[in-house]
């Protein structure tokens, strides 16, 4: 029974959600230009809990965050290309390979950088990010199917409002539960302090691993819905850049906190394309001067992100753990 | 013979840190190793605990080697190392940190039994469980590590500079912490450099100079052996009534 009340707990809040914004969409109350991007928040939450994750939680530097986004959103399309359609099913198939493309990627990525230390980690993640680009540029020489530097066309819009929320409820609880659970304090205390955990028993390479693959596995999971909503995908989609884009999500919104990634995922995705409607289109570049200002600002005023230690209440631990 | 070490030689790159260094901790003993900044004294705790690799020698422990194992097997075999400058981990509430020390047990019954046993013994952590460690004071901290070692109930305790940083008076409330734990069946291994408030404590105790064990003895010999008392003990003045 209380296993019941729990679920509804959790999940009632998401399907009304996510009907709502079936509702939304279907009956065209809101603009559909601006469910585009409400989706899009969606999936960059998604992505950036996954590097709050790996950086936030664990403590691990990750500078190549997109380069996994990107895998996923690959695979993804290339599953649902083809063997698809329209298939829902094949829809959530091919968000599950997205996933566990990313993930086995960052697990033999792992296996040679995760003994590094923080900055070398920073070093070779970024490295291999650089390479993931320079390879989507070209995959097209091996796999024609995925376009390469022209970009990839025609792949099936499947990502609907209710997926996107439903996906990023269930990465939530998942980064919830994780967390605080005692595998997810042993993650945190490798943060802290990596020799002291392993004098506790904890597997410090083992769990390092596992919280990479599980944050580059929600990389890989949002790219999947990236790429079935905006039907194209291009390799800048997925640079250098991107992966500054999250990294600023999360340092924006707390390190390790889940509700600030939440806050700061929306409040970046709107704000960037609220800047295109306020500013005058002469002046649309102008956002890459207010939005550095903007982080400056918040560095300074609020050193430890917009959230703190502060948790949303259905993101907190219960109080006893 | 709980721990018994032969010989090990560490390095730090190629600074020789101790060379053929051998002692013995038997069931139920306070072992101290004392020595100068810089003698190995943490050196050889680290090596124990696994987060140092001795390039020879072996580490028995229970009857199994321990040298080259990873820490966290090591602890897992019930060596419990409590670090110089105390490791706890700051972001974390005291209560996180000693559920950490229960890591290893994967009975959550027996990590809470462990936990309040903690508390009785430290019953300032008991108040303070839902405070970040970090904003603990230097003494707190301290009897919270030891505290969080505890949790994982070892048979021997590494404990290293358990008086770093503490005022006189907290540094003689720890002693008789650490000798209460001791009492109550915890073999310590315990790293000072205040070699007085060691040998007050400890059955036995070793001397360790520029990487090499010089001398070793009963701490009452060891108190009473004039080059102990010109070294290590000459400015500590008298010792306090017992």
């Amino acid at each position: 029974m209380r296993t019941a009340i729990n679920l509804f707990k959790a999940f009632g809040p998401l399907c009304l959600a996510a009907g709502l914004g079936y509702l939304a969409e279907s009956g065209e109350m809101i603009n559909p230009y601006w469910i585009q991007i409400f989706q899009l928040a969606c999936i960059i939450a998604i992505s950036s809990l996954g590097l709050n994750l790996i950086y936030g939680f664990t403590g691990l530097f990750s500078l190549g965050h997109a380069a996994f986004y990107g895998v996923g959103a690959y695979t993804a399309a290339l599953v649902m290309k083809s063997y698809g359609g329209e298939s829902q099913y094949v829809f959530l198939a091919a968000l599950l390979a997205g996933c566990a493309g990313a993930a086995i990627v960052a697990y033999l990525i792992g296996v040679p950088t995760l003994r590094l230390t923080s900055d070398y980690l920073g070093i070779a993640t970024l490295g291999f990010g650089i390479i993931m680009k320079v390879l989507f540029d070209n995959i097209d020489s091996f796999i024609p199917q995925l376009g390469g530097a022209r970009g990839m066309t025609g792949i099936a819009k499947m990502t609907t409002v209710p997926w996107a929320v439903v996906f990023l409820g269930i990465s939530l609880i998942l980064v919830r539960n994780l967390i605080h659970s005692s595998y997810g304090r042993a993650l945190v205390s490798i943060r802290e302090d990596e020799i002291a955990a392993g004098t506790m028993g904890i597997d410090i390479f083992r769990c390092k691993m596992a919280g990479f693959v599980a944050g580059c596995a929600l990389a890989g999971l949002s790219g999947g819905l990236y790429a079935h909503l905006y039907a194209f995908l291009h390799p800048s989609n997925f640079d250098f850049f991107k992966s500054v884009d999250v990294l600023m999500i999360v340092v924006l919104g707390g390190i390790g906190n889940m509700s600030g990634t939440l806050v700061a995922s929306f409040g970046w995705i709107f704000l960037l394309e609220g800047l295109r409607v306020v500013l005058p289109p002469e002046y649309i570049e102008f956002r890459w001067v207010l939005i550095p200002v903007l982080l400056i600002v918040t560095m300074l005023v609020r050193p430890e992100g917009l959230f703190g230690f502060r948790e949303f209440p259905f993101l907190s631990g219960r109080d006893d753990e | 013979m709980l721990l018994s070490i032969e010989n090990i030689n560490v390095y730090y790159g190629r600074l020789h840190a101790l060379r053929d260094v051998s002692l013995q901790v038997d069931r139920g003993e306070i072992v101290s190793l004392i020595g100068a900044n810089g003698a190995g004294k943490s050196t050889a705790l680290k090596a124990i605990s696994g987060v140092l690799r001795p390039r020879s020698g072996t580490i028995n422990h229970e009857g199994r080697d321990l040298a080259g194992l990873p820490p966290h097997k090591i602890a897992r075999m019930g060596v419990a190392h409590v670090p110089e400058g105390r490791g706890v981990f700051a972001n974390m509430t005291v209560r996180e940190n000693l559920l950490l020390g229960a890591y290893a047990r994967r009975s959550r019954r027996e990590a809470e039994e462990s936990i309040e046993k903690v508390f009785t013994l430290f019953p300032r952590l008991s108040e303070r469980s839902a405070q970040l460690a970090g904003t603990l004071s230097g003494g707190e901290q301290q009897m919270l590590a030891i505290g969080r070692a505890l949790v994982a109930r070892p048979s021997l305790m590494l404990l290293d500079e358990p008086s770093m940083g503490l005022s006189p008076l907290l540094v003689g409330e720890i002693f008789n912490l650490i000798g209460e734990i001791n009492r109550e069946g915890t073999t310590i291994l315990l790293v000072e450099q205040n070699a007085y408030m060691a040998l007050s404590i400890a059955h036995r105790g070793y001397v360790l100079e520029a990487g090499g064990i010089v001398l070793s003895g009963l701490s009452a010999d060891l108190r009473k052996d004039p080059r102990v008392q010109a070294a290590y003990l000459g400015d500590v003045g008298t010792p306090p009534p017992e």
